[in-house]
């Protein structure tokens, strides 16, 4: 067993005249979380992608278990790659609304070929109680669940295929705070459960220290700090790591107001 | 698992659309299908519905009016109108048949290439699709007819090649809007090749509206095609309904109902083609369509007890009742909501995804989306209950002493007009000061909400500047005309987070410097904690606490705003990554 | 701006010259038996190959398309198989005809397809249902036909207008606007059928966007939101479906003026396509497409300059 799921070596891609990410290098191990964080337009989401392989590559290599897969269309992958799946921010885009639950389950199993339909039956049991939704659900559309139900759907099917990876692009952002934090429990349990690791993107960086080991942070295609996950959100070194870190607003009036200072200092020290 | 939020979300995407049952459901799509159906039936039985064969002809019967074996009369030639009405059918059911085939054909499969795999592939395709569409089609035939001969058949084939393009364009932005839906990607990411994804994702979203697009299509071509035949470019030997109503145009001086009966067959036939197309549609549309107004709760909503006697109270809600219409009644959204505001105050407004929050904030402007009415409450605002004002009125009130700033700063400026104009326009209306004057102060707010050249700014499209500048933007129109409540909705969830943090501090200077009470609506405990004096926390369209910021979080009383709190991740500790075994990856 | 229209023009000029020789290939090609066609029954072998030789169609074809081309460039369309007289000339007598026709019905279109859109997009109601009844009855009713029964109804029995024939404008406006009354009411109601739909649903998409509800909230009036912005913002939808009026109402007048014997291109078009007089049909072919391309620029400059996106 390799200590590294996951490799980036100085990834690069431009869409047109603009370089949207630059010489990245990341890496992930089996059963870690890599926390992607970062503000719009940093390239967190085009990293996601083009490990995903629906995203392109200018030049550079993405190992995973030591297979280059830059590049790789999903359908074109080979053994444990091709099972790396996604699970994205909007709930309601991210499920067909016109197909039931057990059509949106069973695409991925149906995809690969994996199993016969009676197989696949019973697995959409397996993952719906895996996710925590009784299996009843399978037979309904994605229209009569909330949000946060939703989102246990696109986990289930993320774990359809047994991944060693998922790429999680802003998996609880479009949730309200109480579901967030249930949704995000899950995350963790199935982790602890399966063993899977997780690429995990997010503007939110208090989101990102609440599940990641380690905390990647992104700024105009560049990776300008990666650490253990306490290294970088406590005592971060790099200034805009800082000023991410003071400028969002805590919920509490007192300590809000010292870090609001803090930010002050900081921009007038910069 | 909490159940979905209460607020009446509106159905976002249709499920699936049964074709068969929307035309059932619906009177005139039923009635559409049920012509259409006899039309098809003429068709195929006409040698045993016509008492007389298309061609016979008897000359005595010769313009002949109705009765006597001719049950509409007979034509210039002494041929059975009705008889000739019947076969005149097959024939253009056939041509309309030819045109709509080569028309959805080539228009729906050129349309899902380009929209799917778009390049240069799209552009090539639209440059043909935009180049026949800008031909005058009866044109085009009427100068290929000598080439073409007298087959109307053949005529159709090329107008179906000029009709396409519809198709085309239709399918090409229904596939563009697809394929970037997540479900899409995800599919890509599970595997599925592009054949499938096409068929699978794809093909049912765009049958709708193809189907629609059809039935429409069909109706011109049966158009087109008796126009043709009309100007006497079909075949004179076969009955058809636009040769029909040439023989008849010729005999007009004779007897002018003779136009009656060709012309009728046409227009009921493409009719009901249009209702066809008309009742699918309307199932479509079903979800975003607003229920009718149910009638009023009885008793009007008045003014409750007297205003308030606290001067410095600016606005005090009692009691407010918003409500939406529903199949049954009202579907009340704020659901008895008080609220107490003092000048210069900062009260937040949390809770999340339909709380009523939002709409506690709309009600308090009289800016209810479609439908929205206060049911009973008031909202005393500055000694005046302003909950049953006449919309003139509240017009006098908003801009001026009540102001407005949005979540989404793009989408709340209008794109075609210059900054600088969207921000000089309220001035000049509400405090009617010149446009000169305007463009004066509209400069010194730009500089003082953080433009670095507020002139290039004042001169800039919306689309020329960033989110950041343009909420800036948003908020120096707010407080332009110096109001005495400003309502602020979300007003830095668009945002980056560093950005949001500049946003805040400009908000909060700019409240104490114009002591301006503001309403701040948001789901961020942060931001909360960054501007506000005061919070109520909404649940269910109803205030469950209210108190001091600091008292909220140092010793919240409602459990839910204890669950809320503990949902917060301010504070947690990292995880601990411990490397798994082989065994417990591979299990 | 400049580089906007300039390759707008450019790709017109390509849109034309693909169009005249596609068209040119397929009347020239497809055209058998020309000369008998002009000739009759009766004529001879000699008589025949003479005409055809006068004529030029017994050279190749690319050698015809690369006179008629060399000529066309400078406005010579060549003269008409069947009326002895210069295209141009006959062309440029109708033009003015097809197009007062046009103009008035696509003004009309124009102006009572916005009334009825906006209303039906603010009020709903009364002009909701009309535009729902209109766009079925406008849609189904053949205009050839519409112009039947106005003829009979209008002209025959009430007599009222004249049932055909054309007067100038300059010689009588009301003359000719009485000769155009039926024809052009014959014409208008599918277009506004189809465009006070477009204008309602554009109306409806403007008035729902989020700065609609922030402009009322900055105290701006409600008939400035309406007329200033939401029109404004409505408008590039209008005007590309008044583009595809004009293309359409160009096929129309064909038949109209067949209806109603009004001396303008579309009957010249029908009388040259039955009698094979191809020099015609060429230029007609080659006056409606400039048309179009003179239109659709008008209407894409009007786009821009309502629309700063597209300005370029």
């Amino acid at each position: 067993m390799s200590d590294v799921i996951v490799e980036c070596i100085d990834v690069n891609t431009h869409f047109g005249v603009h370089h949207v990410l630059k010489n990245i290098n990341l890496t992930v191990r089996p059963g870690e979380t890599v926390g992607l964080v970062g503000e719009s337009g940093s390239g967190k989401t085009t990293l996601g992608r083009a490990i995903l392989g629906i995203g392109p590559v200018s030049s550079g290599r993405i190992l995973f278990e030591g297979q280059d897969i830059a590049g790789i269309a999903p359908r074109d992958r080979k053994g444990n790659a091709a099972s790396i799946q996604a699970v994205f921010q909007d709930p309601y885009t991210s499920l067909n609304p016109s197909m039931t639950i057990e059509d949106i389950l069973v695409e991925p199993i149906a995809a690969r070929g994996q199993a016969s339909k009676v197989d696949a039956t019973a697995q959409v049991r397996k993952l719906l109680d895996q996710v925590a939704l009784p299996s009843d659900a399978a037979y309904r559309y994605p229209r009569e669940f909330s949000g946060g139900q939703r989102q246990r759907v696109a986990i289930a099917r993320a774990l359809a295929l047994s991944p060693h990876l998922i790429v999680c692009d802003e998996p609880v952002s479009a949730l309200d705070l109480s579901t967030q934090a249930r949704v995000l429990e899950l995350f963790v349990e199935i982790q602890e459960r399966t063993g899977v690791a997780y690429l995990f993107v997010s503007h939110d960086l208090s989101v990102v220290r609440h599940i990641s080991h380690r905390v990647a942070v992104m700024r105009g295609g560049e990776i300008v700090e990666f650490g253990e996950c306490d290294q970088v959100t406590a005592n971060p070194q790099h200034d805009y790591t800082k000023r991410l870190l003071l400028a969002a607003p805590v919920a509490d009036p007192v300590r809000q107001a010292d870090r609001r200072a803090a930010l002050r200092a900081l921009a007038v020290g910069a | 698992m909490s159940p979905a939020s209460s607020a009446p979300a509106p159905v976002s995407a249709p499920g699936r659309v049964s074709i068969v049952r929307s035309v059932l459901t619906n009177p005139l799509g039923l009635i559409a299908a049920i012509l259409l159906l006899l039309v098809i039936v003429a068709t195929v039985f006409a040698p045993l519905i016509a008492p007389f064969a298309a061609g016979d002809l008897q000359i005595f019967k010769i313009n002949a009016p109705p009765g006597d074996g001719y049950l509409l009369g007979g034509d210039g030639s002494g041929r059975d109108i009705f008889s000739r009405l019947v076969y005149g059918a097959q024939n253009t059911l056939i041509g309309a048949l030819i045109a709509l085939s080569v028309a959805a054909i080539i228009g729906v499969t050129a349309g899902l290439f380009a929209g799917y795999f778009g390049g240069r592939r799209e552009v090539v395709m639209s440059w043909i699709a935009d180049g026949l569409m800008a031909l005058p089609a009866l044109i085009v035939l009427l100068a290929f007819y000598q080439s073409l001969g007298s087959s109307i058949h053949v005529s159709m084939v090329i107008f179906g090649v000029m009709l396409s393009p519809g198709f085309y364009r239709l399918t090409r932005n229904l596939v563009n809007g697809v394929k970037h839906e997540l479900y899409v990607d995800a599919a890509r990411v599970s595997g599925l090749s592009d054949m499938r994804i096409i068929a699978r994702h794809i093909l049912l979203v765009i049958r709708a509206p193809v189907i629609i697009q059809t039935s429409i299509v069909a109706g011109i071509s049966i158009v087109i095609q008796a126009g043709l035949e009309f100007l006497g470019l079909g075949d004179p030997s076969i009955p058809t309904w636009g040769g029909m109503l040439q023989d008849a145009f010729a005999n007009m001086f004779v007897v002018p109902t003779a136009i009656l009966w060709p012309g009728l067959a046409i227009s009921v036939t493409v009719a009901s083609f249009v209702l066809l197309a008309n009742a699918i549609r309307d199932r479509l549309q079903q979800g975003n369509r607003v229920a009718a107004a149910p009638a009023l709760p009885a008793a009007v909503p008045q003014s409750v007890g007297a205003a308030p006697t606290d001067a410095g109270v600016l606005l005090d809600v009692r009691d407010l009742v918003v409500g939406y219409p529903a199949k049954s009644g009202w579907t009340e959204v704020v659901n008895g909501v008080s609220l107490q505001l003092r000048r210069g105050e900062v009260l937040g407004l949390v809770g999340e995804s339909g709380s009523g929050k939002t709409q506690t904030a709309f009600a308090i402007l009289g800016l209810l989306s479609t439908g929205g009415r206060i049911l009973s409450g008031c909202i005393w605002f500055d000694g005046r209950d302003i909950a049953n004002l006449p919309e003139s009125e509240m017009q006098k009130l908003r801009g001026k002493r009540i102001a407005y700033v949005p979540q989404e700063p793009m989408s709340n400026l209008d794109p075609a007009f210059r900054i600088g104009y969207q921000l000089t326009e309220p001035m000049v209306t509400v405090l009617g000061i010149s446009r000169a004057e305007a463009k004066a102060r509209a400069l010194k707010l730009l500089a003082r909400v953080g433009m670095p050249d507020p002139n290039r700014t004042f001169n800039s499209y919306p689309h020329q500047v960033s989110g950041g500048m343009a909420q800036r933007v948003l908020i120096a129109r707010a407080i332009s005309c110096s109001p005495d409540l400003l309502i602020a909705d979300e007003p830095t969830t668009a945002l980056d987070v560093t950005v949001q943090a500049e946003v805040l501090e400009l908000m909060r200077d700019l409240q104490a410097e114009m002591n301006m009470s503001v309403v701040l609506v948001t789901h961020n405990f942060g931001v909360v904690a960054d501007l506000c004096h005061r919070v109520s926390v909404m649940k269910d369209g109803r205030v469950v606490e209210t108190s001091a910021v600091k008292t909220l979080f140092a010793d919240p009383q409602h459990d839910y705003t204890k669950m809320l709190l503990a949902a917060v991740l301010d504070d947690v500790t990292p995880r601990v990554y411990k490397p798994l075994q082989a065994k417990e990856v591979s299990a | 701006m400049l580089s906007y229209v300039s390759k707008r023009l450019l790709s017109s000029l390509v849109l034309l010259a693909l169009v005249t020789t596609l068209t040119f290939a397929m009347v020239f090609g497809g055209a058998d038996n020309v000369a008998q066609n002009i000739l009759g029954e009766n004529a001879t072998d000699q008589q025949i190959a003479d005409l055809e030789t006068r004529l030029g169609i017994d050279r190749p074809l690319y050698e015809q398309y690369g006179t008629w081309v060399a000529k066309a460039v400078r406005g010579d369309l060549g003269v008409s198989w069947t009326m002895g007289e210069s295209v141009s000339k006959i062309l440029s007598g109708r033009l003015p005809v097809t197009l007062s026709m046009v103009v008035l019905a696509i003004c009309i279109i124009g102006i009572v397809s916005a009334l009825l859109g906006i209303a039906a997009a603010v009020r709903g109601g009364w002009a909701d249902r009309v535009i729902q009844l209109i766009s079925v009855v406008g849609f189904s009713l053949p205009n050839f036909w519409l112009g039947l029964i106005l003829v009979v109804v209008f002209a025959l029995n009430l007599r009222w207008l004249p049932a055909t024939g054309y007067t100038d404008f300059l010689n009588s406006p009301t003359g000719w606007l009485a000769s155009l009354a039926l024809p052009v009411g014959a014409l208008v109601l599918s277009g506004i059928a189809s465009a006070s739909q477009q204008v309602r649903g554009a109306m409806i998409d403007a008035l729902r966007q989020d700065y609609v509800r922030t402009l009322r909230a900055g105290g701006i009036k409600p008939s400035s939101v309406l007329f200033r912005h939401a029109l404004r913002n409505a408008m590039p939808a209008a005007l590309t479906v008044l583009s595809l009026q004009f293309i359409g109402l160009l096929g129309g007048a064909a038949i109209i003026e067949r209806v109603f014997a009004i001396p303008g291109l579309g009957s010249i078009t029908v009388q040259a396509a039955l009698s094979g007089d191809i020099p015609v049909l060429m230029g007609v072919v080659v006056t409606m497409i400039i048309l179009v391309v003179i239109v659709n620029i008008a209407i894409d400059l009007a786009n821009a300059w309502v629309n700063p996106k597209v300005r370029l």
